[in-house]
């Protein structure tokens, strides 16, 4: 029934490199660097808090060892690995809470 | 729109993430009751949906990006409390995978664009298109003002949130902790990306895949979620 909605959304995730052509970041998301280079220094806070955790991939870019994706590549990349999480995270969410109305039912 | 860690104090961050935490046990308590088996696929779609969408960024004409989210297409097919659950799964994996929005920031995130954009979308659509006939141009003009507005109200939220920074936080020389810019600069920017371009991509969006899913008969979750079906319980 759905399946018409999963080509639009695999449609989605191949064409996703087109989201890099808008050059620059967005607003309120500058790295240390932008900052530094546009306010003259970096906010105590943001250069204490915006290293603690690193991504996995970070800002969709992906290396693999030495091996480093292009940027398109690594945007469809993420793309298609971000779904996939996504979607079992989100099916497992509401299967949970379905379960466990199904336990009430049968309980009352 | 995903604030980064180190934007907002961590007591700016506790503060919304404990407004969220009774929004999520809200959105899973209603979810418990009123959630159609078969429809578990389509919210977990929609969770993707809204992930991929993000990934397109628009230009700006300040040199700026920014993107739309799809909460207000999500609150609209899957009611509201659904579009809380979907979008906060797509901005953890974002956080948590990506770093596009911050761990920490999560809660402000979640606030503004899983909750705050989809219930804005959802009562925009309700006051305009409630009762209109599926595919009606009323409809549909109710669907891209939902996508409009919603997106934008988000934005003010986030705006909001960075704009008070400076005046709470600040080093005992003056200098800003967290985001440094004020109110003054914060809102004009992010009301700029947000009126003249996300917004209207984000209308377009809600309306282009709501005449989609009108046209493949899904039923929409505006009816099913209202709350006469939770009383029943």
């Amino acid at each position: 029934m759905y399946k018409r909605f999963w080509l639009a959304l695999l449609a989605l995730a191949l064409l996703s490199p087109l989201g890099l052509i808008a050059d620059g970041t967005a607003w309120g998301e500058w790295d240390g660097k932008e900052l530094q280079s546009s306010l003259g220094f970096v906010p105590e806070g943001i250069e204490h808090f915006s290293q603690w955790q690193q991504a996995l991939f970070p800002d969709y870019t992906v290396s693999i060892g030495r091996m480093a994706l292009s940027q398109a590549a690594g945007y469809v990349f993420s793309a298609v690995v971000g779904s996939v999480l996504i979607y079992a995270i989100s099916m497992l969410i509401t299967k949970f809470m379905l379960r466990h109305k199904n336990k009430t039912v049968i309980n009352e | 729109m995903h604030i980064p860690d180190g934007y907002l104090s961590p007591s700016t961050c506790a503060v919304l993430g404990a407004v969220m935490a009774p929004v999520w046990y809200r959105a899973s308590y209603k979810l418990k009751y009123t959630l159609d088996a078969a429809r578990v696929p389509l919210l977990a779609m929609g969770a993707v949906f809204s992930f991929l969408i993000m990934l397109f960024n628009v230009p700006i004409p300040d040199g700026t990006t920014a993107h739309a989210v799809g909460a207000s297409l999500l609150a609209i097919v899957l009611g509201p409390w659904a579009a809380v659950i979907a979008l906060s799964v797509a901005l953890f994996i974002q956080a948590l995978v990506f770093g596009d929005g911050g761990i920490l920031a999560f809660g402000a995130n979640t606030f503004n664009m899983a909750f705050i954009a989809p219930f804005a979308g959802y009562y925009t659509y309700a006051l305009l298109g409630k009762g209109a006939k599926p595919g009606a141009k009323r409809q549909l003009t109710a669907a891209f003002a939902a996508g409009y507005i919603s997106i934008n109200i988000a934005a003010l939220a986030a705006a909001l949130e960075f704009g008070c920074q400076p005046l709470l936080f600040t080093a005992a020389d003056g200098t800003p902790l967290y985001c440094p810019y004020g109110f003054s600069v914060t809102i004009p920017a992010m009301m700029l990306a947000h009126l003249t371009v996300a917004g209207l991509v984000e209308g377009f969006i809600t309306l282009i895949a709501l005449k989609c899913i009108i046209h493949a008969e899904i039923p929409l979750g505006l009816e099913k979620t209202d709350k006469e079906e939770i009383q029943d319980v």
